[in-house]
């Protein structure tokens, strides 16, 4: 059974966690981090930073802001329009 | 380059033809939608924040001048990033910004010293392992704190990796679409992808623990 080192678990987290290392990595890389609590921490930790990144997503846009681009969109469609 | 997934999603169709009929919720929506991550994406390049809205304010101008001629080859959503980036790139031209130089890539997730050298018994694992982040307080670990050191590495990062960082991972886009709207390759994308999320997640980790490891 093929084995691999923490250090290069470390490297194959990101494409893990896309779903993209081939299915005989991926077995590997699972068998691994069953047994290892550090590099089970670390995939962890890289969860855990998917998290915050998503949470930087921001919704709010100005009204103001939407208004007047609202009115560019209005005054080009009455251009057009004629 | 077409990759699976690249092409106009079903709702963009509806999307399209209520623009082009003028229908102005359809517009506010898409503002709505994607006006703060055009201005995330333009703000280090452009240096300023006031900058990356103008840039933002030009991308919608261009959509609604060229919304008639969009041929749906991209889905509107990596059409409008294009616009976008096809913004900052002719500001730079016109007041002659040299690009920003990538830095070296390839450097390993996690400093070569938290390993055991080869040659040793038990190389290559971990001797300064990483510690669990489990019952530290919701604060420290997403607090205004935690949000702003994020921030502030995405800024640090280079260009192309910064923007392959916020777009699939702050904008939830897939690979797909990243690819896409950047010309890279898969692989390029994946190379890109775990250079920005190891070193964000080396900047939480010191921010979490106070470890002064290098990343």
């Amino acid at each position: 059974m093929e084995d691999v080192s923490c250090r290069e678990v470390v490297e194959l987290v990101t494409d893990f966690l896309e779903g993209t290392l081939a299915i005989d990595r991926r077995d590997v890389f699972e068998r691994h981090i069953a047994m290892c609590t550090w590099c089970e921490t670390y995939l962890y930790q890289m969860r855990h930073t998917l998290i915050v990144l998503g949470g930087l997503r921001e919704a709010d846009v100005p009204a103001p802001l939407v208004d007047s681009l609202a009115l560019a969109f209005r005054a080009e469609r009455e251009r057009a329009t004629g | 380059m077409v990759l699976e997934g690249s092409g106009a999603p079903v709702d963009d169709v509806a999307h399209i033809a209520a623009l082009r009929a003028g229908e102005e919720s359809s517009f506010r929506d898409l503002v709505m939608r994607y006006h703060a991550a055009l201005v995330r994406l333009a703000r280090v390049s452009m240096g300023s924040q006031a900058a990356a809205e103008e840039v933002a304010s030009n991308t919608w101008r261009v959509v609604i001048r060229d919304i008639g001629g969009f041929d749906g080859r991209s889905s509107l959503k990596v059409w409008i990033f294009g616009i976008a980036l096809n913004e900052v790139h002719a500001v730079h031209r016109r007041i002659a910004v040299p690009p920003e130089r990538d830095g070296d890539r390839a450097a390993p997730a996690v400093h070569p010293d938290r390993f055991v050298l080869d040659g040793q018994r038990w190389a290559g694992h971990w001797c300064a392992p990483p510690v669990p982040w489990t019952g530290l307080p919701t604060e420290q670990l997403i607090g205004p704190e935690t949000v702003a050191a994020v921030m502030s590495v995405i800024d640090e990062l280079p260009a192309r990796t910064r923007e392959v960082i916020i777009l699939r991972d702050v904008e939830d886009w897939t690979a797909a679409e990243v690819c896409a709207l950047l010309e890279i390759s898969e692989a390029d994308h994946s190379a890109l992808l775990y250079e920005g999320r190891s070193r964000v997640r080396a900047r939480l980790e010191g921010l979490v623990d106070g470890q002064p490891w290098r990343t």
